[in-house]
């Protein structure tokens, strides 16, 4: 079980500071499939990269099962069994798909089993698994190779930074059948997305919408949410999101 | 077996991956001495009588096969320089394996220049492979000069790797080569640098030939206090194209002066370079460590990615 109390993140830059999350309180509990949205803006990356530890808050205590781990860095994180999935995966010169996947999984991953990975990815493995993690890769390939590593680190927690953002309208529609299979396979493990999209909000235990103060505006699950905020920022069908 | 000394062997190790006599034709130099020579029916090497050194020599149409030429120096203040020559007939398809591994536990210098010149016959491949290294804790430097020269003939292609990756002091590394029609490179080269060590390589590509091409990348890491100077061009003289790479990383104190450069003296000949130079990038740290690495570990495994 996650907490967020009090939590609150304050950006600074040339412009002086911004309040970018203010005085948060959320419970993310155990085999719960959470979907944050909100307006661009709302700060739903931040509060994904306080989770993973990328950002500390300003003020505030992060609790992961009643421990606090707010001054814990990004790697004591991973290895208390948070994952995270980067909005804009990172490219690697040199790093082979298969290097990332032994990376993350912490052993002499097999050939055939970083190959099972990717099919869960819905990537022919054959193809991919000796690819560099370079340029060479498109927007949904590289997406789909991010939320590879974060499967085979079998992560109790797993983030995933807008798994929309910055691939094509295709390549995302065949992505939902992997979170809908995430979904149903959710057994001892809690998966926190950050999304706009309307399919991946109708299939979670719960939504939070922040508003562009910062702040939780709403909270409950996808039957009570969605009528309210479908046709807003926070809530868009697949044409829609072309827009943004 | 081979009469070397446990310290050369490791350094064989290094810098070819043998752990003795190698199959096919060789040559194995400790000290200053060939210690280990072969020929085949196909590939006949010799010793040179005015300079220090060997001719290899490869007959038309040997298929293949390979040849190994490491270099191993346990002796401090040993400085040598040898002149190989390799002449590859036509429609051949060779691996030759060089490489030098120094360790100095002296006070004085050692040092291993190589000249390796190689007239690749026609429709002839050859993969050159290359490893330079350098181990000890002495005072003395450790010191590598390479001068490569190749001399392509119509229709053949040659794939260099150069790797110098750990313990060597100072090196100066000198590559030229002159293509003949329809002739291919590509090389690649990695050097890693570290302390306050000095390398410098200098590249030179002469497309001479109608339809030859040339790929010519360096990616090289300076750490600490090292300094590294690249300076690769290429000139096409005929209706060619050729590209040259310089990719750097640098770290702590580390610099590194990239000179790409082109020479086009034919309207037909198409020429690019590319360089960068730039420190390891946040978000490939922070990808890593969220899947568990510490940061020094993420920084290993980026390094290591980059040069391999």
């Amino acid at each position: 079980m996650l907490e967020l109390r009090n939590v609150s993140f304050e950006a600074n830059d040339e412009m002086g500071t911004t309040e970018i999350l203010r005085d948060i309180n959320l419970t993310i509990g155990d085999r719960k499939f959470v979907v944050i949205t909100g307006p661009n803006g709302g700060g739903k990356s931040t509060m994904a990269k306080l989770i993973a530890g990328i950002k500390k808050p300003t003020s505030g205590s992060i609790l992961y099962d009643g421990e606090d781990i707010t001054e814990l860095g990004i790697t004591e994180r991973a290895e208390k069994g948070i994952g995270f999935a980067f909005q804009q995966p990172v490219r690697f010169k040199g790093i082979q798909v298969i290097d990332l996947l032994r990376i993350a999984s912490g052993e002499e991953l097999s050939v055939a089993k970083a190959c099972e990975y990717l099919s869960e990815v819905g990537l022919c493995a054959r193809d991919y698994i000796n690819r560099e993690v370079n340029a060479s890769l498109s927007g949904g390939e590289l997406k789909r190779i991010e939320i590879a590593t974060v499967m085979a680190r079998k992560p109790r927690m797993s983030v995933f930074d807008e798994p929309e953002a910055g691939i094509d309208l295709w390549s995302f529609q065949n992505l939902i059948s992997v979170f809908e299979k995430m979904r149903a396979e959710i057994r001892d493990s809690s998966i926190v997305i950050i999304s706009h999209q309307e399919r991946i909000l109708s299939i979670a235990d719960e939504i939070v919408v922040l508003d562009r103060g910062g702040t939780i505006a709403k909270q409950g699950d996808a039957k009570t949410i969605i009528p309210d905020i479908i046709g807003t920022e926070a809530a868009v069908d697949s044409c829609e999101r072309l827009k943004y | 077996m081979l009469k070397m000394d446990d310290i050369q062997k490791r350094l064989l190790e290094e810098v070819a991956d043998l752990h003795d006599v190698p199959v096919g034709a060789y040559n194995l130099r400790a000290n200053g001495k060939s210690v280990g020579r072969n020929s085949t029916d196909e590939i006949v090497i010799t010793p040179k009588e005015d300079v220090s050194g060997i001719d290899i020599r490869i007959k038309d149409g040997t298929k293949n096969q390979s040849v190994h030429i490491p270099v191993v120096l346990s002796e401090s203040g040993l400085r040598e320089t040898v002149y190989n020559d390799f002449y590859i007939g036509e429609d051949c398809d060779v691996l030759i394996v060089a490489g030098c591994g120094i360790d100095n536990c002296g006070v004085q210098d050692s040092e291993h220049d190589g000249v390796h010149r190689f007239f690749v016959g026609k429709n002839s491949r050859m993969k050159y492979v290359e490893k330079h290294y350098g181990s000890g804790d002495g005072r003395g430097k450790r010191i590598l000069n390479p001068v490569t020269e190749v001399y392509m003939e119509e229709g053949s292609s040659v794939e260099m790797e150069m790797v110098q990756i750990k313990g060597v002091d100072s090196t100066k590394r000198t590559t030229k080569a002159v293509l003949g029609e329809n002739a291919h490179m590509a090389v690649r080269e990695r050097l890693m640098t570290h302390g306050e060590q000095t390398a410098g390589s200098v590249y030179e590509v002469v497309l001479d030939g109608d339809g030859s091409s040339a790929d010519v990348v360096s990616r090289g890491v300076a750490r600490e206090r090292s300094y590294q100077k690249l300076d690769l061009k290429i000139v096409g003289n005929a209706a060619c194209s050729g590209h040259t790479e310089c990719d750097s990383i640098i770290m702590d104190e580390g610099r590194i002066l990239a000179v790409p450069s082109l020479e086009a003296n034919n309207v037909e000949a198409a020429l690019i370079h590319e360089a960068a130079i730039g420190k390891i990038a946040g978000d490939q740290l922070i990808k890593l460590m969220t899947l568990g690495l510490t940061e020094a570990e993420a920084e290993e495994q980026i390094i290591n990615g980059f040069l391999k």
